[in-house]
């Protein structure tokens, strides 16, 4: 098994938390795992993506060009990246911020109110996380003890009063 | 055998100065080795070589040395003063080495207050290479690379290191010196000392520079280059303390 | 065995140097190193050991000659630009014999270039780091992994060589986590006899100098280094090798472009290409055993590269007319695809698959 995934979105949106989380998880559960950022001057109040990687085997490029899954928090992002998704692939659309549609057939879609879920439920800023819950729904691509201690592992101790909201939203993600 | 007063330091190996007649670099390598010796500090002293005429100061001083890259002593003496706090670390620079090519590591030496100190010889030339232009010639001298005379409005003009550094926070002492006399060599040999004991002390960054000659490249006879220093060098040049800590605060 | 942390490259690459026994750190920030400099900043207090923001490269890298001279285990980390500034104080490093460590975590160039990750350092790491007749050390690694387990050993290697080693990285392996198992801090307190520390008084004093005016002097000694590079290159080749045993089509990669290399191989092999790849681990030494045994049977070669083409001059001087060897590279931060490589090996093979 290999999972290919791509987070894109607004530098702030924890794009990049969230594929950490993904892979903190992925190595829980014993995958070979790798997480690149995009880096430099457009993670500065620009768009940041994030490639992560969840393998059996060795993982050869860690820059996910054509991805299994796509995490889609802005605009841009859905249109740079949607037509590099592999067939039969997923993307899934934070569609209080994107109000496009997909045009693919080939792929399944899923639109999702992260953002708006997020905030009804008291847990601003966590848009990322429902994703993250809605993705790990699609997939299994580890058990649920494994991605609550990959959750555990990413968030640093000082902030680990987080912890609860974090996982919150996940379930929220989980049951849309 | 009876000791001869005026002997060799022990800080000073036996290898002969290659220095031309006349040059003071044999007199100022004299007061570095008596004040280590005076001091007792040669066995855990490290001297910093720099690139010019005394490049050969790592054969002359007894204690360990370090040869740098043209400019960068005040940053090989920075790494080998953190890896060895307890060390004597000193640089021994010409004005080009250290005025010119190596103006950023000694500015930035200086701010940190890097517990190193820095003998500064200016002679108002490059000696080395043959007598051009240095960030210390006068307005007006003739060099090889000056042959009208420096223009300051094409050359620029020279740079007085003490009181540009004296501005610096991190420096303890900044002193202008001469080695043309007896009093002079004196007061020259208490800041050196001044300079060493401010390190030992911790107190950060000090530089002595000496007013010097440079009777070959200046195509002068030993005496007359001393009688020019006096007359064109020191003018622009004053002697003096720019910055001392100790002072008051003792 | 410690506990598997999922860490950047870069930050690997610090902490790995302090439990070789680093404590002296002296640096300017560059992306897409600067990772590095930041956690030894934040790590160095910590165990006593120093951490030092230069005012520039040219500084930096004179600062660890000066530590290096000194006898303690020293560093710097910088990206190309920075190295180009740094080679004056390595030549001077390597002219006196001082061990020391620097990581270039390259980037796009020539110039100020870009900030994504590249390869076109080769020849700046394997040919000379400035002037005069000299090597450095030159690792490269391909997983953080990979990257920790390296340090130590060219710290090591430096030490015991006498030499400066360099670790040749690129953004992509500074900027990306996986899984790593930290190495367990080892004791390195070395004797150097050779080091300028003061003498206390018990031996005559050292000289750390470059500096040989007789020309029959500089050219002995000069030779007398050549000799230990040729030992270095009979003994330290480091290469991995990957389905070549029966490989027809070899590709020679390092770094990031074998990573990718590894994706296209796999799926080659999996349409029935024999194809494998060798991966140098060392750059200097050059890997020449490996691919020399390799051209006992392949048919061709291909090099892959961040870059124009650099290492392949290296490919081709090993197989030395036995076979045809190709290049295929991206450069200026793009990174090649597994996709773009098969391509590559497809045709090599004689067409489509």
């Amino acid at each position: 098994m290999t999972l290919n995934i791509l987070l894109a979105g607004f530098g702030g949106q924890g794009i990049l938390f969230a594929g950490k989380v993904m892979a903190y998880a992925g190595m829980m559960e014993g995958k070979e795992i790798s997480w690149l950022p995009s880096y430099g001057p457009e993670m500065r109040g620009g768009t940041a993506n994030c490639s992560v990687c969840i393998s059996d085997d060795k993982i050869g490029s860690p820059l996910v060009t054509n991805p299994d899954v796509l995490i889609a928090m802005n605009l841009p992002s859905l249109e740079k990246f949607e037509n590099e998704v592999v067939p039969g692939g997923i993307i899934i659309v934070d569609s209080s911020i994107i109000h496009k549609k997909v045009e693919r057939s080939d792929i399944k879609v899923i639109y999702l109110d992260a953002t708006s879920v997020a905030e009804e439920n008291g847990l601003k800023g966590s848009a990322n996380m429902v994703l993250l819950g809605r993705m790990f729904k699609e997939t299994s691509f580890c058990s649920y003890e494994n991605l609550e201690a990959g959750l555990r592992k990413s968030v640093p101790a000082k902030k680990a009063n987080l912890v609860d909201g974090n996982l919150k939203a996940i379930a929220l993600g989980m049951e849309s | 055998m009876t000791e001869i007063k005026g002997g060799r330091p022990h800080a000073l190996t036996k290898v002969p100065f290659h220095y031309c007649p006349g040059c003071t670099h044999g007199i100022v390598h004299r007061l570095v080795a008596e004040v280590i010796d005076e001091l007792g500090v040669e066995g855990k002293t490290v001297g910093v070589a720099s690139v010019g005429c005394s490049v050969f100061t790592y054969n002359y001083f007894n204690c360990d040395m370090v040869q740098a890259p043209h400019g960068r002593a005040p940053a090989v003496a920075t790494g080998i003063k953190r890896a060895r706090p307890e060390a004597v670390v000193f640089t021994y620079q010409g004005d080009g080495d250290l005025a010119a090519i190596g103006t950023g590591e000694t500015v930035h030496a200086a701010t940190r207050g890097e517990n190193i100190v820095a003998i500064f010889i200016n002679n108002a030339i490059y000696g080395m290479t043959g007598g051009q232009m240095a960030p210390t010639t006068l307005p007006g001298q003739v060099t090889q690379t000056t042959p009208y005379g420096r223009d300051v409005k094409t050359a620029g003009n020279p740079i007085r290191v003490c009181e540009m550094l004296s501005t610096l926070d991190g420096v303890a002492l900044a002193q202008r010196v001469t080695v043309d006399s007896v009093k002079n060599v004196k007061a020259a040999k208490k800041a050196i000392k001044k300079a060493f004991q401010y390190q030992m002390e911790g107190r950060g960054y000090s530089i002595v520079e000496v007013v010097s000659t440079c009777p070959t490249n200046w195509g002068m006879a030993p005496v007359d280059a001393l009688q020019w220093m006096r007359d064109n060098m020191l003018p622009y040049y004053p002697l003096g303390v720019y910055k001392d800590v100790g002072e008051g605060s003792e | 065995m410690g506990e598997k942390v999922l860490m950047k490259g870069n930050e690997a690459i610090a902490e790995a140097a302090i439990a070789a026994g680093c404590r002296h750190f002296f640096g300017y920030p560059i992306t897409p190193q600067t990772e590095v400099a930041a956690y030894m900043s934040k790590r160095m207090p910590k165990v006593d050991g120093v951490y030092l923001q230069a005012e520039s490269e040219v500084a930096s890298i004179n600062m660890v000659l000066g530590a290096g001279a000194a006898g303690v285990r020293a560093m710097t980390s910088t990206s190309s630009p920075g190295v180009s500034l740094m080679s004056e104080g390595i030549s001077y490093m390597a002219g006196s014999d001082v061990p020391a460590l620097i990581v270039n975590v390259q980037r796009g160039g020539p110039g100020l270039g870009g900030i994504q990750p590249s390869q076109a350092d080769y020849f700046q790491a394997t040919r000379s780091t400035g002037h005069g007749d000299f090597h450095l050390l030159v690792f490269a690694p391909s997983t953080v992994q990979e990257t920790v387990d390296m340090i130590s050993d060219a710290f090591d290697l430096a030490d015991k060589y006498r030499m400066p080693a360099m670790i040749l990285s690129d953004g992509m392996l500074g900027q990306m986590m996986e899984p790593v198992v930290l190495p367990e801090p080892k004791d390195t307190v070395q004797d150097k006899p050779w080091a300028a520390k003061g003498h206390n008084n018990e031996r005559e004093h050292n000289v750390i100098n470059s500096l040989y005016i007789q020309p029959q002097t500089l050219e002995d000694l000069v030779k007398r280094r050549y000799e230990k590079y040729d030992y270095i290159k009979e003994n330290e080749q480091r290469a991995e090798e990957y389905l070549v045993d029966d490989a027809e089509i070899v590709i020679v990669a390092y770094g990031a472009s074998a990573r990718v290399s590894r994706s296209a191989v796999d799926k080659a092999r999996a349409d029935g290409i024999k194809v494998g790849l060798i991966r140098p681990i060392t750059l200097w030494p050059f890997p020449t055993k490996a691919i020399d045994k390799a051209a006992g049977h392949a048919k061709t070669f291909l090099s892959v590269e961040m870059s124009m083409g650099q290492m392949v001059d290296d490919v081709r001087l090993v197989v030395s007319g036995r076979a045809p060897v190709e290049f295929y590279g991206r450069t200026g931060g793009m990174i090649p695809t597994p996709k773009e490589v098969y391509e590559q090996i497809v045709r090599m093979n004689g067409g489509d698959n």
